[in-house]
């Protein structure tokens, strides 16, 4: 049986991926990318848990996340379409048009 | 593993019955949309404004029960009532503001209204939430409509912006929320939050590591969704960017949810840990007041102003929370004085962009004072309660706030918060000096200010006046409530009022 550790380091190896990922790529497809690899770290973590602690709760969140997961794809794809049609961009830097 | 055992699910309808009620009302919306013209979306607005009545009717009932549901999933306590009730006015607000501007600014009706009510259920959900994972749907429910809303005038590039802005960073920030509750799920080896007290009160974790870390993700989840320095970020530009009745939804009931949630997590359920958090939020509080505060006065155009003075007003109530769940019951009076001032200078600033500012620049502002006295009048009432000076419902808020954190011995933070109080005087004041004692302005159009706008800006001023000239009854009402939080999991702070 693999180590609890082994699966919480490798959860919170992905988690940081994606935080960095977010932090340092400039284009929203791949942020947004990034943020989903943190949902995904985050299950890792819920199904190694739960199948440690032998409580099914881990488990059954992750459908839950798995779904919110799915609905965030599909608002955040529309928002970022919607915003494309009028600015021809997908580039966090030029996402100007209001600071300070 | 444990069997699934449904015969031990308490099902209990009656408390879940208004959220029913809004899901429902959320969908015919949607639907009727498809026979109604895209710009006459005012038969819509009304029946969400029915179906909000009917759910407050509703949520009216379960106050003063307490107990759980759905196997501790759902916590039916005053606590989830009053901010249900809070929520539901704020939304209430929200629509009388939309009436007129939905039509006029092209934006789709059905979307509009249906998004509305299944983000009002999202913030329902979290007010009533009895675990961790409860928190996290109403939150999602909550978040993924609002994202729509504040990019639904698709045709306007700020819009669009803030849309992004608002969903990158919202859907990071959960991304931290839901890493702090797998930690503390790993660590207790439970979701529910009744259990998770009974864990952490026995004493048995000690100052275990993964809990510590899930603490303190929680934290950054939650701070983000309350707009906390250094986690503030998005708040002005999607504050701006977004059309004006939503940016007033989300700084009241968007507001109002994420405190539900923060207050019930940490106030209530993580309070055997306190000392590990409240240094920590003492910082965050302190941060959040000066950055608001500061960042505030620099601005020109209203809507920008505001939504650092809500940053400004999420730290007093940090304030509150570092102090510990004696001051809960402040903390509750103040969201709702907070609720009703906020949406009245929304609907102040929504009537002026009808009547000619639709720049929403404070230098636009000036000589309002003769040309519309009723109007400008109602923005002092806001301007003044925001500032905290009697008998609005501000001042009352703060003084009770203040009062509370004093009583546990914060005396330093309640040092910064009189003295950012005073800062706030200073961009507050500067509306109203351009308002009465400066001429010139603008005046493009002729408009009339619409029923249902008026009466929205002049409930919103009644109200104000009314909680904080008498407060007594609301602050009772609001202690109350807390308590009935903290009593349901069986935690018994002692001589916790001031």
């Amino acid at each position: 049986m693999i180590p609890l550790t082994y699966m919480m380091s490798l959860s919170a190896i992905i988690f940081s991926i994606g935080v960095a990922g977010v932090i340092i790529r400039r284009n929203i497809l791949v942020m947004f990318m990034s943020i989903e690899l943190m949902l995904n770290a985050v299950n890792l973590a819920f199904i190694s848990l739960g199948s440690r602690l032998g409580s099914m709760d881990g488990q059954v969140i992750v459908f839950f996340v798995m779904t919110v997961a799915a609905a965030e794809a599909a608002v955040g794809l529309g928002i970022i379409l919607s915003s494309f049609r009028n600015r021809e961009t997908v580039h966090a830097d030029e996402m100007t048009l209001m600071r300070w | 593993m444990t069997p699934f055992n449904v015969t031990a699910i308490n099902i209990v309808w009656l408390p879940i019955l208004p959220m029913i009620v809004i899901a429902i009302a959320a969908m015919v919306v949607l639907l009727a949309g498809v026979r109604i013209n895209e710009e006459d979306s005012e038969g819509l607005g009304w029946l969400t404004l029915a179906a909000l009545f009917v759910a407050f009717i509703l949520t009216l009932g379960i106050v003063g029960q307490s107990g759980v549901a759905f196997a501790g999933a759902i916590s039916i306590d005053s606590f989830a009532a009053y901010f249900e009730l809070a929520i539901l006015i704020a939304a209430m607000f929200t629509v009388l503001m939309s009436l007129d501007y939905a039509g006029e600014h092209h934006i789709p009706g059905a979307e509009y209204y249906s998004l509305l009510l299944f983000s009002v259920l999202g913030m329902m959900l979290m007010a009533t939430a009895g675990d961790l994972i409860i928190i996290f749907l109403g939150l999602e429910t909550m978040s993924l409509s609002v994202y729509v809303l504040a990019g639904i005038a698709r045709r306007d590039p700020k819009s669009n912006e803030a849309a992004i802005k608002y969903f990158l960073l919202g859907a990071f920030s959960t991304g931290f929320l839901l890493y702090g509750i797998a930690l503390v799920y790993g660590a207790t080896g439970t979701i529910k939050l009744g259990p998770i007290h009974t864990v952490l009160a026995s004493g048995a974790m000690g100052s275990n590591r993964m809990l510590l870390l899930g603490i303190g993700m929680l934290l950054i989840g939650f701070a983000f969704k309350v707009a906390a320095v250094p986690f503030h970020m998005w708040t002005p530009d999607v504050y701006e960017g977004a059309p004006t009745p939503i940016t007033a939804f989300m700084a009241v009931g968007v507001k109002l949810a994420a405190f539900a949630g923060f207050l019930r997590v940490f106030l209530v359920d993580l309070t055997p840990m306190t000392g590990e958090w409240s240094s920590v939020l003492w910082v965050v509080a302190a941060l959040t007041m000066t950055g608001g505060n500061l960042m505030a006065i620099a601005q020109t155009n209203i809507k920008r102003m505001l939504a650092y003075s809500s940053i400004a007003h999420a730290g007093y109530l940090l304030v509150g929370m570092t102090a510990g769940a004696g001051a809960g019951g402040a903390i509750l009076y103040y969201l709702v004085a907070y609720a009703f001032t906020n949406l009245g200078a929304f609907a102040v600033v929504i009537a002026l962009e009808r009547l000619g500012v639709p720049s929403n620049k404070i230098s636009d502002y000036r000589g309002l004072g003769t040309r519309h006295p009723l109007l400008a009048g109602a923005m002092a009432v806001f301007l003044l309660s925001l500032t905290g000076v009697p008998p609005m419902a501000g001042f009352v808020g703060k003084f009770y706030l203040f009062y509370a954190a004093l009583h546990q011995g914060y005396v330093g933070l309640v040092i910064i918060a009189v003295l950012n109080s005073v800062i706030s005087t200073y961009y507050y004041f500067s509306v109203l000096v351009a308002m009465y004692m400066q001429e010139g302005g603008v005046e493009v159009s002729r408009l009339s200010a619409r029923p249902a706008l008026v009466a929205a800006i002049g409930l919103a001023a009644i109200a104000t006046v009314v909680i904080g000239a008498y407060p007594q009854p609301y602050i009772g009402i609001a202690s109350n409530a807390f308590h009935s939080a903290s009593g349901a999991e069986g935690i018994h702070a002692a001589s916790l009022e001031p």
